[in-house]
C-alpha cells in the first residue's frame, strides 16, 4: 500500500513541490497520475522509491516509513518497487537475456532463480524469443516491454511507471497499457503517471489529477472524480 | 558474500580494468613510480640506518680508571661497569697497551715517547645508546675508581649522528605519506572515470535494490588488481634498480667504502611492502572514487 499524508517537499533552491499532498493507493489498485508540468508528479514518484526524502508530512510504501528509513533499509523498499521510465534504461552493450541478469545479479540473486525467473517475466511481457537481441535492435514498444519485465522480475508488489509511453506512438502506447493492466489483474499495484488523456480515457480507472503540488481531483477518467 | 557473488565481482572488476586500458595502464604506471620512488627513498635510509649503526658501534666512551688503582684491582672493576644498563660490553685497556700505542702514533716524535708511568689504565665502553651517553657518563663517573671528570664521552659527534638519523627519518616518512597520497588521487581518478562511464549502470542497480556494498565490490576489485599488477612490476624493476646501483657502488673505487645492504636480506619485506602499499592505494583509490556516485 502507498500512503501519503500531509507531504510538502520544498527543494534546497527553495522550490514547493509538494504542499501538503495527501493520497492513498490500496493493494491491488491501477491508478493513473496525471497533471500539468510542474504539478509534482516526478517529486512524487522520486519520494516513492526513496531518492528524496519528504520536508514535512509521512510517506508508507509497502510498510516502509521513508520519513526517516535507515539508509540500509531502502534497497529492501526498492526491492518491492518496479519501476518504468520513459526512456526505457537498458544497459545497451548488454542484449535482453543480460540485461535481465544484471538486474537479478544486482539483488543478489543466485543462477538458478535467474535461469527460472527471466523466461517467466520475458513470457508474460511476449519476448520470450528475443532474449538475445539487443536494445538497440527492438522497436520501443519491445523496449519498453524489457523495462516491464526487468521491473517484474524481483517480483514487486508495486509498478510505478514514469510516463511509459512517452517515446511510444499511439498504438504501441495502448499496448503498453494494456500490459500493465494484465500485471495488475495478476494482483500487482500499478501506478502510472502520464500526461496523455486520450489514453487515459480509455481505461476505466482511478485518475489522481495533481496541481501545484496538491490533489485537485480523484476518481474514475479525466477529470471525472470528485474535486477535491 | 556468497561463491557466485565473488566470481561475479572478480569479473567485473576485471572487466572494468580491462574496458579502461589505457587509462588502467596510466594508473599501473605512476603507482609503480611511485612505489619506486617511496621504495628506493625506504632502501636508502635502511641502508643510512645500516651505516649509522655500524658508526654507532664504533662511537666508544673511554672510562679512566684512577692512577692509584694497581691493574689486577683496575681489571676488577669490569663487573662493575657491564651492571650498567647501556653498557654492551668493555674492553680493558693497561697503561702499557695505551702508551705503547700512543708512542706508535708519534714515533717520529722524540718529545711524545712517553714512559707507561704517565698513562693510566682504561676501559673502551661500548653503547647500547648513543642518545643515553650523558646519563651512561654519568653513572659510570659515579664508580668508586673512576670519578669526576675521568671519562672521555663523544657527545656531540653522539647527538649529529642522531640528528642525522632523525631527519632521515622523517624525511622518508613524509616522502612516503605523499607519494602514497599522490597515488590514491591517481587510482581514485581512474576508477572514478569508470564509474562515470557506468553511472547509468550503477542507476539501474540502485533502482531495482541493489545494496551500496554490493554496487561497491567491483570497482574495489578493479582497484585491488590495479594495485597488485603495480606492486608485482614495481617490486621487480626496484629489485633491478637496487642491484644495479649495488654493482656500480662495488665497483667504484671512490664509493666502494659504502657498505650497501644486500637485496636478497630485504626482499621479504619489500614485497609485504609493496604488495600491502599497493593493495591500499588501490582499494583506497576505488572506495574514495565511488563514494560520490552511491549517493543516488
Amino acid at each position: 500500500m502507498i500512503r501519503l499524508t500531509d507531504v510538502v517537499k520544498e527543494y534546497p533552491n527553495g522550490t514547493h513541490a509538494l504542499n501538503g499532498l495527501s493520497m492513498e493507493i490500496q493493494d491491488g489498485e491501477f491508478v493513473f497520475m496525471v497533471g500539468p508540468s510542474g504539478s509534482g508528479k516526478s517529486t512524487v514518484i522520486k519520494l516513492l522509491i526513496g531518492e528524496i526524502e519528504p520536508s514535512e508530512g509521512r510517506v508508507m510504501v509497502n510498510g516502509f516509513s521513508l520519513r526517516n528509513i535507515k539508509e540500509w533499509q531502502i534497497p529492501h523498499m526498492r526491492r518491492t518497487v518496479g519501476v518504468i521510465f520513459q526512456d526505457f534504461r537498458l544497459i545497451e552493450h548488454k542484449n535482453v537475456y543480460d540485461n535481465m541478469v544484471f538486474a537479478m545479479r544486482a539483488v543478489g540473486a543466485g543462477p538458478k532463480e535467474i535461469k527460472k525467473r527471466i523466461p517467466y517475466c520475458l513470457n508474460l511481457v511476449g519476448l520470450e524469443n528475443k532474449g538475445r537481441r539487443l536494445p538497440s535492435e527492438l522497436s520501443g514498444g519491445e523496449q519498453q516491454r524489457v523495462a516491464i519485465a526487468r521491473a517484474l522480475l524481483n517480483n514487486p508488489s508495486t509498478i510505478i511507471a514514469d510516463e511509459p509511453t512517452g517515446n511510444l506512438d499511439p498504438s504501441r502506447s495502448l499496448e503498453i497499457m494494456r500490459l500493465l493492466e494484465r500485471i495488475n489483474a495478476l494482483g500487482t499495484t500499478v501506478l502510472v503517471v502520464t500526461h496523455e488523456k486520450d489514453l487515459v480515457n480509455r481505461f476505466d480507472k482511478r485518475v489522481v489529477m495533481l496541481e501545484r503540488g496538491r490533489v485537485v481531483s480523484d476518481g474514475k477518467g479525466w477529470y471525472g472524480g470528485r474535486t477535491l | 558474500m556468497s561463491k557466485h557473488n565473488l566470481f561475479y565481482f572478480a569479473k567485473e572488476g576485471a572487466y572494468n580494468m580491462f574496458s579502461h586500458g589505457f587509462m588502467s595502464f596510466a594508473a599501473v604506471g605512476i603507482t609503480v613510480a611511485c612505489l619506486l620512488i617511496m621504495g628506493t627513498f625506504t632502501l636508502v635510509a635502511v641502508n643510512a640506518n645500516a651505516m649509522l649503526a655500524e658508526l654507532e658501534s664504533q662511537n666508544q666512551m673511554l672510562a679512566f680508571v684512577d692512577k692509584n688503582l694497581s691493574e689486577e684491582e683496575a681489571r676488577a672493576m669490569e663487573k662493575d661497569l657491564l651492571a650498567i644498563d647501556n653498557v654492551t660490553g668493555v674492553e680493558f685497556i693497561s697503561n702499557a697497551e695505551a702508551a705503547e700505542a700512543f708512542r706508535g702514533r708519534y714515533e717520529d716524535d722524540e718529545l711524545f715517547q712517553l714512559p707507561d708511568e704517565n698513562f693510566r689504565h682504561r676501559y673502551a665502553v661500548d653503547l647500547k645508546d648513543i642518545g643515553r651517553m650523558a646519563q651512561t657518563k654519568a653513572e659510570l663517573e659515579a664508580l668508586p675508581g673512576i670519578g669526576r671528570g675521568n671519562v672521555n664521552a663523544y657527545e656531540d659527534e653522539a647527538a649529529g649522528f642522531i640528528t642525522i638519523r632523525n631527519v632521515a627519518g622523517v624525511v622518508c616518512v613524509v616522502l612516503i605519506a605523499v607519494l602514497f597520497l599522490v597515488s590514491v588521487f591517481i587510482i581514485a581518478n581512474t576508477i572514478k572515470l569508470t564509474t562515470f562511464d557506468r553511472r547509468d549502470e550503477i542507476a539501474i542497480m540502485k533502482m531495482v535494490g541493489a545494496t551500496n556494498g554490493f554496487i561497491r565490490w567491483p570497482f574495489v576489485y578493479e582497484g585491488f588488481l590495479l594495485g597488485v599488477f603495480s606492486a608485482v612490476i614495481g617490486f621487480f624493476l626496484q629489485w633491478g634498480l637496487y642491484e644495479a646501483v649495488a654493482r656500480s657502488v662495488a665497483s667504484n673505487d671512490t664509493i666502494n667504502l659504502i657498505s650497501v645492504v644486500p637485496f636478497e636480506e630485504m626482499y621479504t619485506y619489500v614485497a609485504v611492502i609493496f604488495a600491502a602499499a599497493g593493495m591500499l592505494i588501490g582499494v583506497g583509490g576505488s572506495l574514495s572514487a565511488i563514494r560520490k556516485f552511491l549517493q543516488v
